[in-house]
């Protein structure tokens, strides 16, 4: 069975050809709500981003977006759906405005002070050189600049791991507040705090295959320690 | 009447002026003795061997110079250069892909291009002692630049890695999301032939023209000849740069628009 509103992977294995990192994942990530990607250094979660848009390809296996093989869609449409924000923010030449024109070449002052509002960015920035934008401020821009295809999910790949704690929080509460708009989120984190602040759904990932997949509340009471250690469940005498 | 017949005139130096010539590699040696360099022997093999390739270059050309030779001289030269040029570009930009292949139509279509203008406009007439040359001129002056602006390509595809996957990942094709790296490589690779030919005459007086001077021709003949192939070399360096470049961008990229992994040679 398949899940027709999101992602569904079946069987997947990629990386590189000769050591692959992922080697059996199934699962289906639901389009809607936030769902965090979380497991240990190298165990593939940034690889299983990475298909979900194309800029890679399985090296087995199939994923289906929205029921479609990813390989039937054309990449730049699929791209334009299924926007990403990485770790380091991708910074191109020139202003804020000049980095929203390489999304949307079309777009105008009024639209681009409408969706640096929409992402708690100040709109004076607008005609600022972006590589003069903080860490905060310069990962804004860029969940703005990928807004500005209209995406239907946005993918994120540990997108406050360079920002302090109060840049770290508001990219969280930017992220809650495009989820409850409707925009799906898979947020890749190694945090296990943020996780427990951010999640509706959790994919835990070990050793390049799918540990668990469900509501926080399941995994806490998982009977695997490792699936409860990445999670950061209470223990038992803890939880509420 | 063409450029060409202004080299009608003749000049000859006898054995005794070559020899006489090779006092001023003594003077090298000398200056390499007196201070110590340690450069006596490199600098007498650089002089032998350019003695011996320009003597067997000299003697080869007897075989396409002369009008009543047949063509295919030329052109089994010319595919002897163009097959040498290729496999020097591969050499020294190893990890390209495909960088042979690449090398050889990017040599071809600027010959076919900048010859094609030359010889199509009568410039110069189309016998065995213009092609060969001419060719030789495309090619020899292109091969630097064509080595550069492939390993900028690879390094931009390497080091500008993330910021070229931003530009995918928002939906821009392949060509538009490397395209401000490969302008960059290209103006890299062209500045250089674009300020030698600015400073021509005024820093130094190119070898074609002092040849040519040498020989006994006209000054002004001299400088017309030089000006075509001044402007021949800026043509096949740019022509050979970009059907180059292209060519490697699209190497870079798969079909479904994701920038392959290729590690840049140290």
């Amino acid at each position: 069975m398949t899940d027709a509103d999101g992602f569904s992977l079946r069987s997947v294995a990629a990386g590189p050809p000769a050591t692959p990192i992922l080697r059996d994942v199934t699962v289906d990530i639901p389009a809607a709500g936030i769902t965090v990607i979380v497991g240990p250094s190298g165990s593939g979660k940034s690889t299983l981003l990475r298909l979900l848009n194309r800029l890679d390809d399985p090296l087995g296996g199939e994923v289906r977006w929205h029921g479609e093989p990813l390989d039937s869609i054309a990449p730049q449409a699929l791209r334009r759906q299924v926007a990403t924000v990485f770790q380091r923010p991708p910074l191109f030449p020139g202003s804020v405005l000049d980095n929203f024109r390489v999304a949307d070449p079309d777009v105008d002052a009024d639209r681009a002070v409408h969706v640096m509002a929409h992402v708690g960015l100040d709109p004076a920035l607008l005609n600022r050189a972006a590589s003069a934008l903080s860490g905060g401020e310069a990962q804004r821009m860029c969940v703005a600049r990928a807004l500005l295809t209209r995406p239907r999910v946005l993918l994120a790949d540990e997108p406050t791991a360079a920002l302090d704690l109060d840049a770290r929080l508001a990219i969280e509460a930017l992220a809650r507040q495009l989820a409850d708009e409707g925009l799906a989120v898979v947020w890749v984190s190694h945090d296990t705090e943020q996780l427990r602040r951010l999640a509706d759904h959790v994919l835990a990932i070990v050793g390049g295959a799918v540990a668990a997949f469900g509501h926080l509340a399941d995994l806490d009471a998982s009977d695997d320690a490792v699936v409860r250690r990445l999670v950061g469940a209470p223990e038992p005498g803890e939880r509420s | 009447m063409t450029v060409a017949s202004v080299a009608s005139a003749h000049a000859s130096i006898g054995l005794g002026g070559l020899a006489a010539s090779g006092l001023l590699i003594a003077v090298a040696v000398a200056i390499s003795l007196w201070r110590r360099l340690g450069l006596e022997r490199s600098v007498l093999w650089a002089a032998t061997r350019a003695l011996g390739q320009l003597l067997i270059v000299g003697w080869a050309l007897q075989l396409v110079v002369d009008p009543d030779d047949p063509l295919i001289w030329s052109g089994l030269w010319l595919t002897f250069m163009l097959l040498f040029a290729s496999w020097t570009t591969a050499q020294r930009a190893p990890g390209v892909p495909r960088v042979f292949v690449l090398s050889m139509v990017a040599y071809l279509m600027s010959g076919l291009v900048t010859l094609g203008v030359l010889f199509g406009f009568q410039i110069y007439e189309i016998e065995g002692r213009t092609i060969v040359p001419l060719a030789g001129i495309v090619v020899g002056n292109s091969l630097s630049a064509t080595v550069l602006v492939s390993r900028q390509l690879l390094i931009a595809a390497h080091e500008q890695r993330d910021v070229i996957e931003g530009r995918l990942a928002l939906g821009l094709s392949a060509a538009d999301s490397f395209r401000p790296h490969l302008r960059q490589a290209l103006r890299t690779a062209l500045v250089p032939q674009v300020e030698t030919t600015k400073a021509v005459g005024i820093v130094a007086l190119p070898g074609a023209m002092v040849g040519l001077i040498l020989a006994g021709v006209d000054p002004v003949d001299a400088v017309r000849v030089q000006i075509s192939v001044m402007y021949l070399v800026l043509g096949s360096v740019a022509t050979t740069t970009t059907v180059m470049s292209l060519g490697i961008a699209r190497q870079l990229f798969t079909s479904a628009q994701q920038l392959r992994r290729f590690e840049p040679a140290a």
